[in-house]
């Protein structure tokens, strides 16, 4: 069965007519020709398929395409300033030497901007201390104005301080099999600190 | 190579030369290709048909209802696929007859104009078997246990010096200990993948002034040229050994693989699906064809690391001086193709004694093929080895430091040759004073803070030089001070574009920015596999000699347009000398003391690999392969269910690597060296080393932390918990 939808892919408009099956990974690679996003699993494990989706980092192995009609869809190549300069967070990378292969980069880049964005706005993570002693465990999603803890006294909504193990514990999503985590958190903990999101 | 006015760039932290392409997502992997603008039409897309028994023959194969399915191009099975001219490798004769080897072989494909279509009508197949018992088990006592001609790529099987077995009974302290390693699969973050294309007549590749007269007289009903876009470690030996396959000379096979996303050995050498995504192109003359092996197919097709048993003996007098090692190996291969993975030839240079002894014994057994993965052999010998000499340590009384020390031999115990450099026990000191080993409680299970227990732990490591002789390089100058160089070499993430651009700077004495390095492509002059660790070296070389020959050729002002080739020599010294690389790694655990769950907060390494190169990208080279050696002591098992032949855990939710939260303090230094002994660079490699003894390390510290001696990798929980 085909369906009619729109993407807004790095700023073009794409209409697309495409079979229901198709994942939103497998239309920007296969017939748009968008192949910044890593096919790595296609089982939403590795984390090379990262795109922002509508402002919020999301595996797009694991969502069809015909689900996200309209939607605005930020890969790596999409990045750039209008004057072509790189995002911060890829010109992090680069200083840094975070990437090896590559494979795993565009997501790993996606997925950095869109953590620095839910820290930003107070998304909590496993490693987030004030949910620890709360006793919480929800997890990234429970989002801003998510219920409290028990006590009632998790803050949800002030940024989180993005210490090295919140980095390591939001970017686990996404695989580096070259094993290049400990350039990733040195690129990452400058943008943490000072407060650049996306 | 002279210094001159100008800085050299070997040594230069210049940054990654293919970063800005890599973090915009704009360098094009295997699947990505052909890029916009080809003029092959839509792609055909593959879904391959997998065997899901693990021996015996396909009786029947119904295709059916797959081929009714709208958009289904063809259904490839044994019967229908095109002949192969040699079928002499069993890993790539695929659907060449009805045999099956091992659960997850190719039993066919579908082609079709979606990957959708093409996935849901394989489903639609349906296969008869006329199934065998198999045997997927390696057991140390294997009644099928032979010894095979030589061990990976060509070391002698067996070593037998002095008298091991009376020399043991005779030693005053003893480690007689058996070390088990599992399965291991690479999974390079890219799947392997192959895009193929038989060229019609009519259909001429763009700018290929190579073959095309090679097409001349032919029909378009008879394709004689063949592209691949292959995810490979080598797109030279791709054409080498598939070109015969299909009754092609080299110049008919083109393979292009200008990025690869990762390979640690998997993308060394071509597997089935190289052969089976050309003969779906095969059908369909003129097009491009996509196969994308899936990471669970992965875990059946493109290689994996044997599973090994060691039995390693170290006998000493009270001094802890070696009189006896003896380390005898039992692994596995299939029955398709041997692979014999050189586990104990790591022990056979490492420490000296009169009396010595290594075996490597195999399995053939119905699994898939093993293969390379990053430092084979080296990384799970040096674990059992570096393991046992910890033990030795212990029941000697001595520091594992300075067992290794007095234990550390002036010349090569197996060749009795000079090293061209042993640096191993200044690697073992200066790691020693930047890690604090000196704060280390040799006491086991002493150190204890709130509910973790905390251990240190060392061990050696150790990598050869390999120098693979045969690269040709090219040199043009461009004009304008812009230099091209170019050779069918590859980039698997390691840096050898951005080093290889430094090299040549420096033999054409020019700055490192006018140079372009060109990689990846059998149109591009031969250049061996990226393995071994030897890239730099072979290819770092070979470019060194064609800029010489270029500037013999064309002097220092050449015209534009200009060009020389040229290849190195191995250096005579090689022979003389026995060159090695060796390291130190150093490990603190902190183990949970009612979960036993393990953490490595600090892990730190200390080389002796020649001359650096580039620190920026050697650094991501030692620190990514601790990463690895951490992910093979903590996580890495693929658990074969011997009832079904199968990988069970075969995706990343069931095997297990190292994400960002277990790498923690990972920490990497290096002598600072240039060896005269190897190459023009003087650097002898440094991709593989950073794996080998950190799992040691790492097991050696949790019995620091715990008291218990993990002997099984990986070290998982439940092993604490006894």
């Amino acid at each position: 069965m085909d369906a009619r939808i729109t993407l807004h892919v790095d700023g073009d408009e794409r209409p697309l007519t495409l079979d229901t099956r198709v994942t939103l990974l497998d239309a920007l690679r296969d017939r748009l020709s968008v192949t910044a996003p890593k096919k790595g699993c296609d089982h939403g494990q590795c984390g090379a398929c990262t795109v922002l989706l509508d402002g919020r980092r999301t595996l797009s192995c694991l969502t069809f395409a015909v689900a996200q009609d309209g939607a605005e869809v930020v890969t790596a190549a999409g990045l750039a300033s209008y004057d072509g300069e790189p995002h911060p967070v890829q010109r992090a990378f680069l200083e840094n030497d975070a990437l090896q292969c590559g494979y795993c980069t565009p997501g790993q880049i996606c997925s950095a901007i869109g953590m620095l964005a839910e820290a930003a706005s107070g998304h909590p993570s496993h490693a987030t201390p004030e949910l620890a002693d709360a006793g919480g465990r929800d997890g990234p999603g429970g989002g801003p104005g998510a219920p409290g803890g028990p006590d009632g006294a998790r803050r949800t909504t002030a940024p989180v301080v993005l210490d090295d193990a919140e980095i390591r514990e939001r970017m686990s999503g996404n695989l580096c099999r070259c094993g290049a985590y400990v350039n990733i958190l040195a690129a990452l903990r400058d943008h943490g600190a000072t407060g650049v999101t996306a | 190579m002279t210094a001159g006015t100008r800085p050299l760039a070997i040594g230069a932290a210049l940054p990654r030369v293919d970063g800005p392409e890599k973090v915009t997502g704009s360098a094009r992997y295997a699947y990505e290709q052909p890029p916009p603008g080809h003029p092959y039409g839509e792609p055909v897309y593959v879904h391959p048909l997998q065997a899901d028994i693990a021996r015996g023959r396909v009786d029947a194969i119904d295709t059916e209802r797959a081929n009714a399915v709208e958009g289904v191009l063809a259904v490839l099975t044994h019967r229908s696929a095109a002949r192969l001219a040699d079928t002499g490798d069993r890993e790539l004769a695929v659907l060449q007859s009805d045999r099956v080897a091992f659960r997850g072989q190719f039993i066919g494909a579908v082609l079709a104009d979606t990957p959708e279509t093409a996935r849901h009508a394989a489903a639609l197949v349906s296969v008869d078997y006329a199934q065998e018992p198999h045997d997927t088990e390696l057991l140390a006592d294997h009644p099928g246990l032979y010894a095979p001609e030589h061990v990976n790529p060509s070391f002698e099987t067996d070593t037998d010096e002095g008298d091991v077995d009376k020399a043991m009974a005779a030693a005053m302290v003893k480690v007689d200990r058996t070390y088990t390693t599992p399965m291991e699969h690479n999974n390079p973050m890219e799947p392997h993948t192959t895009v193929a294309v038989w060229h019609t007549s009519d259909d001429e590749a763009p700018d290929d002034e190579a073959s095309a007269g090679s097409v001349a007289g032919a029909s378009p009903e008879a394709p004689v040229r063949l592209t691949l876009y292959a995810s490979t470690q080598g797109a030279h030996s791709v054409r080498k050994t598939l070109a015969p396959m299909f009754g092609l000379v080299p110049d008919q096979l083109r393979v292009v693989s200008p990025h690869v996303g990762g390979g640690f050995g998997s993308k060394g050498m071509p597997h089935a699906h190289d052969v089976l995504a050309a003969l779906c192109a095969r059908a369909v003359p003129g097009r491009i064809v996509k196969l994308a092996v899936t990471r669970q197919q992965m875990f059946s097709l493109t290689g994996h690391r044997t599973p090994t048993i060691q039995r390693v003996r170290l006998g000493a007098d009270v001094a802890g001086r070696l009189d006896a090692v003896a380390h005898e190996v039992v692994e596995r291969t299939s029955t398709v193709k041997e692979f014999a993975e050189q586990t104990a030839c790591g022990t056979r240079m490492m420490y000296a004694a009169p009396h010595r002894r290594t075996t490597h014994r195999l399995a053939a057994l119905d699994v898939p093929v093993p293969s390379w993965m990053r430092a084979p052999g080296e990384a799970p010998g040096i674990f059992a080895l570096e393991v046992a000499m910890d033990e030795l340590a212990e029941a000697a009384g001595l520091d594992p430091i300075e067992l290794r020390v007095r234990n550390d031999p002036s010349a090569d115990p197996e060749t009795g040759k000079p090293w061209s450099g042993r640096h191993l026990v200044r690697c073992l000191a200066e790691g020693a004073r930047h890690f604090g080993w000196q704060h280390r409680n040799p006491a086991p299970g002493a150190r204890r803070e709130g509910d973790e227990l905390v251990g240190l732990g060392v061990a050696a490591s150790t990598y050869p030089y390999y120098a693979p002789q045969g690269s040709r390089a090219r040199v043009r100058y461009d004009g304008e001070g812009h230099w091209n160089v170019a050779i069918g070499a590859a980039d698997i993430g390691t840096g050898s574009r951005t080093v290889l651009t430094q090299i040549a700077a420096d033999a054409l004495e020019c700055p490192a920015a006018s140079v372009t390095v060109e990689l990846g492509d059998t149109r591009l002059p031969m250049a061996t596999v990226a393995g071994g660790s030897a890239g730099t070296a072979a290819w770092g070389a070979t470019v060194v000699a064609a800029a010489h020959a270029f500037r013999a050729a064309h002097g220092e002002r050449p015209q534009p347009g200009a060009e020389a080739h040229g290849g190195a020599e191995a250096h005579p010294d090689t022979k003389r000398f026995a060159v090695h690389s060796f390291g130190a790694q150093f490990a603190e655990v902190r183990v949970d003391a009612d979960t036993g769950e393990i953490r490595v907060p600090r892990l730190l390494g200390v080389f002796s690999v020649g001359r650096i190169i580039n620190p920026v990208t050697a650094r991501s080279q030692f620190i990514g392969g601790m990463t690895m050696g951490l992910s093979m002591a903590l996580h890495e098992h693929s658990v074969l269910d011997h009832r079904t032949g199968h990988v069970v855990n075969h995706d990343f939710a069931g095997y297990h690597i190292a994400t960002h939260a277990d790498a923690l303090g990972i920490e990497a230094h290096w002598l600072d060296e240039d060896d005269p002994h190897t190459n023009p660079m003087g650097a002898r490699g440094i991709g593989e080393i950073g794996i080998v003894g950190c799992p040691a390390a790492i097991v050696n510290a949790v019995h620091n932390a715990t008291g218990l001696r993990v002997r099984d990798l990986p070290i998982t929980p439940d092993k604490l918990l006894h």
